[in-house]
């Protein structure tokens, strides 16, 4: 059987992934500087620019030959939430706009969501309970 | 358990396959390719209906058979509820038994339709089978456009639709025996090793079609299991030597390796789905047959039969393998 390369997929994910963070924090630094966005919305702004690009790309059929090579260095990143949101939506939009789009394009992200939520809740708590807030 | 049948005989075959088929060692062997997994469809599941729909006309063309001329269509596919067999049957409109055995579908379709033809009770059957890569992978695994990581031992399912028809009139290849398998848990929750997980139920069907027939190894040129991959290949080949004291080394080859160039193609270790096994024997094997390179082939079609349920529900995964001799005569 042959062994997962551990080290060499660990290496690429961090490749891919730092430099998908790169891409972020450059695209924050042209909308504060050069736009004069404050930081917070600039943020945002860099969020929808990399969701928006990674759908496009899974949308065009070549983003998930990246993300199978990349691993977690896409998965990790938005571009992994985006990627599973898209190509939930594309393999079901043949069975309806409710049916199909509306049940099935949360199906890889949904528990993304739900644990996130969740996670998010109990470390508030920890945060209040420790820091008062 | 092993059956011997009296005058069933292949009358002829036919292949519909599929782009990454079409470009493997093998492309040219089959009667009809496409360069597209939609193939003029708007869905995986019709393009599987299309293809295994071509594959019976094709079938009915080469023989100059008409539809009423056929007593039974068997087929069976990966998909739920056996919608492509099902609706292509609706198509056909020939009397029709759905099997399902997931990829060893092939083998269970020829021995139900070689007993009855053995009997004398039908004259003319086809059996078929399709596979559809993306349909595959909706179903079973994630999204056809989700680039989900996957270990090099995993198998690739293969898009195409076979036919063979099986007939009382004389030919010169003969559908000499059948074993039907025994289901084999062996106790592997790793979906993605299929090998490993069939090779098992593949060689206890081995076994016991030798013992039951008392033949050896040898007495085949050519022992051919369905989609077992380049892994399972090499497990197999193990296993038959370490359980059973048989040596296959010589005259062992998997239809999941021959379908694909494995090293050059993004196919992971191999083919797998029902289309693995019957691409590879109805179309490259069969004409070898016919040429006189191949006299004795047994044909192992494996498959694995869990449900995306069942994965997630943390079960094992149990396998099956059905066998078929095929002859040549004189």
């Amino acid at each position: 059987m042959p062994k997962p390369g551990k080290m060499y997929n660990a290496m690429k994910a961090f490749i891919v992934g730092g430099s998908v963070g790169v891409i972020g924090q450059l695209l924050i630094d042209v909308f504060t500087k050069w736009l004069d966005i404050p930081e917070k919305e600039a943020n945002t702004y860099m969020i929808i620019v990399l969701v928006f690009f990674a759908s496009l790309f899974t949308a065009m059929g070549f983003f998930d030959n990246f993300v199978s090579w990349a691993r977690a260095g896409l998965i990790v990143p938005i571009t992994g939430f985006a990627h599973a949101m898209t190509s939930a939506s594309l393999e079901y939009k043949r069975e309806g706009l409710i049916t199909g789009i509306g049940s099935n394009i949360f199906k890889i992200s949904g528990s993304v969501i739900l644990y996130g939520v969740v996670a998010a809740y109990v470390f508030g708590i920890i945060r209040y309970l420790l820091f008062g807030g | 358990m092993t059956i011997k049948f009296n005058n069933v005989y292949v009358k002829e075959a036919s292949t519909v396959a599929g782009p990454y088929e079409a470009k493997g060692p093998l492309g040219r062997h089959f009667d009809k390719t496409y360069d597209d997994l939609y193939m003029g469809s708007k869905t995986w599941e019709q393009a599987e209906m299309k293809i295994l729909g071509d594959s019976v006309d094709i079938l009915l063309n080469k023989t100059n058979l008409l539809k009423s001329d056929i007593d039974l269509f068997i087929s069976g596919d990966l998909l739920n509820q056996l919608v492509a067999s099902n609706y292509t049957s609706a198509y056909l409109k020939i009397p029709f038994l759905g099997v399902y055995s997931a990829c060893a579908s092939s083998a269970e379709g020829i021995l139900i339709g070689a007993s009855l033809l053995s009997n004398n009770q039908i004259k003319n059957c086809i059996c078929s089978v399709s596979s559809h890569n993306t349909g595959a992978e909706k179903q079973f695994r994630n999204p056809t456009e989700y680039g989900t990581p996957k270990p090099k031992y995993t198998t690739f399912t293969c898009t195409g639709a076979a036919s063979i028809m099986l007939s009382t009139d004389k030919s010169n290849i003969k559908v000499e025996s059948a074993t039907i398998g025994t289901t084999i848990d062996p106790g592997i929750k790793d979906v993605f090793n299929m090998g490993a997980i069939m090779a098992p139920a593949a060689a206890d069907t081995i076994y016991k079609h030798l013992e039951d027939l008392k033949r050896k190894p040898g007495y085949y040129d050519l022992i051919l299991t369905g989609d077992l991959g380049q892994y399972g290949k090499k497990i197999l080949i193990d296993y038959m030597q370490t359980q059973y004291g048989f040596d296959i080394t010589n005259n062992y080859d998997d239809c999941g390796v021959m379908l694909y160039d494995v090293e050059n193609q993004p196919v992971f270790a191999g083919a797998s789905g029902p289309g693995s096994s019957a691409l590879v024997t109805y179309s490259y094997i069969l004409n070898k047959m016919r040429k006189g390179e191949l006299s004795r082939v047994l044909l192992v079609a494996t498959g694995a039969l869990m449900s995306q349920t069942t994965v997630n529900q943390k079960m094992s995964v149990p396998a099956i393998a059905h066998a078929v001799s095929l002859e040549v005569v004189e």
